[in-house]
């Protein structure tokens, strides 16, 4: 089976929300109630148990004359978020009934009838992708549409995109033409084009990958995100280091005691 | 649609969205295309990746289109001529007409009488302006030496929609100077006429800097040629002005001199306000067409006749020749055998127009009391028409009223929950109107076609039968004519004669009892009476009465027994052929013999799409020829010849008379040859072009108690507002606001205005405001955004007020009715509400509820200035 992956490349994405509604159609979503937020037209805040894609509208102040695709200022811009499907998911590290599993074709899948809701998994994701929903007791995210790639179609927001921002396909296809658009995109000009795959952390890159202008912070992609299980062998040493100071201070409390 | 019509020979866009791929320049105006039109939009950004195109986008706000565009210019709302006038000019000025193109295939050397004078003359209007009356003579638009039917009294009460046949001769040999010297040639008063659309007058007029304005001139001006194209997309944007159409005409101007026309890459793709718009104007819901874009007759003593009905839109040459051949199919189509020649194929049995029964013009008499009942079917003018306060009330004035819809919509509900009711203006037990709401099948409930904005037919079959008592309106409407004919059989009088002769045997099918949809289509393609065979297209129809065709221009789509093209799904190329049918004869691109040279070869490789087979003898090419495919490149008509006969081999817009694009258009619009810009009919300020007239002069604002004006200039309401859609909302909102994935995307009412203005006016981002306009109040919560400006314009700062118009009180989520703050206007030619541009203020602070609202707004109403 090939390893999948979407590259969303936001200089195509046009802010409809196509991908938001699908996902949430096909896989038979919650709304996430009628708040008006003021952030730009973001209105369903983040990716979270009942939102698996998600726009973020970041804006700037216009230059009069130039649009957005202009390379001197990217004025408003949309990108659609998503679980990242980490090559390493601190998600699937954390969880401890086995329900999180790595799929045939790469993704990373929250079982729904083995999750036991301890939300583990919440906190040990680096992108704030993955949420419990309280009422229903279990954590939700994006399943990578395993339901439709096992029947050979493409996720369900992919389908609706009409750009083909959402590009959806074998994982080294388009690693190779993340890095062809970003090279075309800075020869036009834009030299804030770039592709976040964060190879070198402890993630070892992603399975959704960004391609965006400007800092890739402004769409929840942080820089340097880690599973926190990297942290596990630092923790149990300190852990160990803190018990034996620990055992040696009461040891000497004691031992001096005896002596009187 | 008339802004097509006449400059082109057909009101529709004239390519299809997949040809913006070709483009080497887009300009998109008078549209958000990426938020509402963003399927379509596809293909601009094809045209903007794969072709290096650049993309345009002129508009008071920078939207989600801005965003993807390379130049993003913003206007002040309402002067779109005067930056469309201002790339004429630029294009007269600087020499980049594509002449070898505009000489042989538009009108630019034709002559006009001598009684034309321009509104340069007569500082605003044309000659043959009655300012009593209110309206123009055409008598001194014509062509020299060219009689036409002038405009009379009786065809006033008619509308723009129809393209005029123009009812006379224009011969071939109608006076012409390729030299264009001539100071009466279209050239010259085109010059004239544009003179003084600067670059300086508009940054002075609309806002825009001269040198940001020239570097958009230079952009799309030079994507023109053999070897380029550029394409313009539009929307309601520009329709729903106090001029829209003659906004479009200069669009169609434009085109026609940079040779954009016909040619792949090229052309205006008008994009309609909803799904199958087109549609309902092919098949029309419109009360001055009737299919295909035949006129319905009005009504005018002496001429109540069939004869000279035929003798008005009949054209001795190009395809209105077959006019009455169109009507008689039409006919025939409708009455069966009972339309014959002996009695004028049943002419009499059609309703004949007295006035305007556009939806304004009824929708007053309904306020008078005038109307007993209304069928309202998928529309929601509770919400989504101009001057809600006024609507509301009106209905309220019906003996019954039906709506069949998806949900209960706020026209449904007026009479319990709309803002009348809750500011004590209208009471429920005081409102004698009998509300019938049926429950109506939804798109995959039903078999049907859309007819969408390329002119493309789609037919869906039904995937699932509605639930309940929910039936289709083709259901409804064929059962209540089954039970109407019924209740009338036997009757004797004139007045029943039109349902008793009507032919109603649609076979049904299903367990609902559906009727065959399609059997109708295939009536509307046109049948042989005689064999009963289906005809290959409109060239088959007869017009003495052995053929039938419910409407021409869609003659083809159903060609044989089990070929549907409208269902098929193959496409072969870029264009789409084999995958639905667009009318005319499946031509995606229409006026394509534009795309070759007089000569036939094509104007480069580059841009090729149909040409001339000197071996074959015949037309060929990527598209089906909008042309006679035999007929040679160098064909000359005889003197007598008619119809396309009467057409010249190099004659490609064979709609009009004279074969050619109109430039200049004598006939078939109300106000004006040449489009001029007039400010809205609300506005900050006064004309800058000519002090006599502000506002466009034919256009009707309706002027009432409950329809007042501010006057220009009015200090109770400095701003300029404007209203728009979002992709996340559909019109009204009734099939987006009571779904829960696309109300929660777009949850609240909010007014967008720049940093500037919310300064000066202590307005918070994120808190409320409320929205005046001598018609209403609103409120709305307030988006502070920097993709507001304000403008700079003849000298002082005008600020500008953006507010989406999705909102009700029904569904899921609910806020003000924004329409509520326009006013009822119709343009000259088809009636449209002017909704893009008029004045407001805005006030930070909640809008009062009850009958204090009422309050609130008429204090503010009689503040002084």
């Amino acid at each position: 089976m090939t390893t999948t992956a979407f590259l969303t490349d936001s200089t195509l994405c046009i802010g409809c929300k196509a991908c938001e509604v699908a996902c949430k159609e096909w896989n038979e979503l919650g709304d996430d109630g009628h708040t008006w937020t003021g952030l730009s037209y973001d209105n369903t805040g983040a990716v979270g148990h009942s939102t698996w894609r998600h726009v973020k509208f970041v804006e700037a102040a216009p230059l009069l004359g130039f649009g957005g695709n202009a390379p001197d200022l990217a004025s408003w811009t949309f990108s659609s978020d998503v679980c990242k499907h980490c090559e390493v998911a601190g998600c699937l590290e954390a969880c401890p009934t086995g329900a999180i599993v790595r799929t045939e074709f790469g993704g990373v899948f929250v079982q729904p009838d083995v999750c036991n809701g301890c939300a583990y998994c919440v906190v040990s994701c680096p992108f704030g992708v993955v949420q419990k929903n309280s009422d229903d007791g279990r954590a939700f995210k994006c399943t990578f549409c395993y339901d439709r790639q096992k029947e050979g179609l493409q996720p369900a927001c992919a389908k609706a995109c009409p750009t083909e921002s959402i590009k959806f396909g074998d994982i080294d296809e388009l690693k190779l033409a993340a890095q062809v658009r970003v090279e075309e995109l800075q020869s036009r000009g834009m030299q804030d084009a770039q592709l976040y795959d964060p190879t070198e952390t402890s993630v070892k890159g992603l399975h959704a990958m960004f391609i965006t202008r400007g800092d890739p912070k402004q769409y929840n992609l942080p820089p340097n995100p880690e599973v926190p299980t990297v942290y596990l062998e630092s923790a149990w040493k300190s852990s160990a280091l803190a018990a034996g100071v620990l055992v040696l201070g009461g040891l000497f409390a004691f031992l001096g005691s005896a002596r009187r | 649609m008339p802004g097509l019509g006449t400059s082109f020979g057909r009101g529709g866009a004239t390519t299809a969205q997949s040809d913006l791929a070709n483009a080497d320049a887009i300009l998109i105006m008078g549209s958000s295309m990426a938020e509402n039109h963003p399927v379509g939009f596809q293909w601009v950004m094809e045209a903007r990746e794969k072709n290096g195109a650049t993309i345009i986008h002129v508009d008071p706000r920078f939207t989600r289109t801005s965003a993807m565009a390379d130049i993003w210019l913003p206007l002040r709302a309402g002067t779109d001529i005067l930056f469309l006038g201002g790339l004429i000019n630029y294009v007269l000025t600087n020499d980049k007409m594509f002449r070898e193109y505009v000489l042989p295939y538009t009108n630019l050397s034709t002559v006009i009488c001598e009684g034309f004078r321009d509104t340069e003359d007569l500082d605003g209007v044309f000659s043959g302006w009655d300012d009593i009356k209110k309206r123009y003579d055409h008598a001194t638009w014509q062509y020299q030496n060219v009689e036409t039917l002038g405009y009379d009294e009786g065809h006033y009460g008619g509308g723009g929609h129809g393209k005029e046949g123009t009812g006379t001769s224009h011969p071939n040999g109608c006076e012409r100077d390729e030299t264009l010297q001539h100071p009466r040639c279209v050239y010259q008063i085109l010059k004239k006429h544009f003179a003084r659309y600067t670059p300086e007058m508009v940054e002075q007029g609309s806002g825009i800097p001269k040198e940001q304005f020239l570097k958009v001139a230079e952009a799309f001006t030079s994507a023109s040629g053999p070897d380029k194209t550029a394409a313009i997309c539009y929307s309601v944007g520009w329709t729903q002005h106090s001029k829209g159409v003659q906004i479009i005409r200069s669009a169609a101007i434009l085109q026609l001199l940079l040779g954009n026309i016909g040619r792949p890459g090229g052309g205006i793709l008008a994009l309609r306000g909803h799904a199958s718009i087109q549609g309902s104007t092919d098949i029309p819901t419109l009360y001055d067409i009737l299919p295909g874009y035949l006129h319905m007759p009005f009504f005018k003593s002496g001429h109540n006749n069939f004869n000279d009905y035929i003798l008005r839109h009949k054209s001795r040459k190009g395809l209105w020749f077959n006019y009455d051949t169109y009507f008689i199919n039409l006919m025939k189509a409708w009455y069966g055998e009972n339309a014959r020649a002996d009695n004028d194929w049943c002419f009499d049995l059609i309703p004949k127009l007295t006035g305007d029964h556009s939806h304004f013009g009824y929708w007053l008499d309904m306020r008078e009391g005038k109307m007993d009942g209304l069928f309202v079917l998928g529309q929601n003018p509770a919400v989504g028409a101009s001057n809600g306060r006024l609507e509301r009330t009106a209905l309220s004035k019906l003996k019954w009223l039906v709506v069949r819809d998806m949900v209960e919509t706020e026209t449904a509900s007026f009479w319990y929950n709309s803002p009348e009711i809750e500011r004590g203006e209208l009471k429920t037990e005081d409102i004698a109107t009998e509300v019938f709401l049926f429950p109506a099948a939804g798109t995959a409930e039903k078999a049907g076609t859309f007819t969408n904005t390329q002119r493309l037919l789609q037919f869906r079959e039904l995937a699932i039968h509605p639930p309940g008592h929910a039936r289709s309106d083709s259901w409804f409407m064929y059962h209540l004519g089954r039970r109407l004919k019924k209740k009338v059989e036997g009757k004797v009088g004139k007045r029943y004669e039109p349902l008793q002769k009507l032919q109603w045997n649609y076979k049904t099918e299903g367990p609902l009892k559906e009727p065959s949809i399609s059997q109708v289509l295939k009536e509307i393609s046109g049948w042989d009476l005689t064999s009963g065979k289906q005809v290959s297209g409109y060239k088959e129809l007869k017009g003495d009465g052995t053929t039938a065709s419910g409407c021409w221009i869609y003659s083809g789509v159903f060609p044989a027994e089990n070929l549907n093209k409208a269902l098929i799904r193959s496409p072969k190329n870029y264009l789409g052929h084999g995958w639905g049918f667009s009318w005319p004869n499946d031509v995606r691109i229409i006026y394509n013999r534009c795309s070759a040279r007089p000569d036939g070869r094509p104007w480069s490789e580059r841009k090729k799409l149909v040409w001339w087979d000197e071996e074959k003898q015949e037309w060929t090419g990527i598209d089906t020829p909008d042309f006679d495919k035999k007929k040679r490149p160098d064909y000359q008509p005889p003197e007598d010849a008619t119809g396309t006969n009467g057409l010249a081999g190099d004659k490609p817009f064979i709609l009009n008379a004279d074969g050619v694009g109109w430039v200049f258009a004598p006939t078939g619009l109300m106000d004006g040859p040449l489009p001029t810009h007039y400010e809205p009919l609300e506005s900050p300020l006064h004309n800058p072009l000519y002090r006599s007239h502000d506002t466009n002069p034919p256009e009707d604002k309706k002027i009432r108690p409950d329809n007042e004006y501010a006057p220009i200039g009015d200090g109770r309401f400095p701003y300029v507002l404007s209203t728009y859609r979002l992709t996340e909302h559909h019109t009204a909102g009734g099939m987006s606001r009571t779904l829960p994935h696309l109300a929660e995307l777009q949850p609240e009412l909010f007014c967008e205005l720049s940093p500037e203005l919310a300064a000066d006016l202590e307005l918070v981002h994120g808190e409320w405001a409320c929205i005046y306009t001598p018609r209403s109040v609103i409120e709305a919560r307030v988006m502070v955004t920097p993709r507001m400006r304000p403008l700079w314009v003849q000298g002082r700062t005008v600020h500008q007020v953006g507010l989406p118009y999705h909102w009700g009180y029904n569904g899921l989520v609910k806020g003000d009715v924004t329409n509520d703050l326009l006013p009822i206007s119709e343009e000259p030619n088809v009636r449209i509400m002017e909704t893009k541009a008029l004045v407001c203020d805005i006030v930070p602070g909640r809008r009062a509820t009850g009958p204090e609202a009422l309050k609130q707004w008429k204090a503010h109403k009689e503040e002084a200035a």
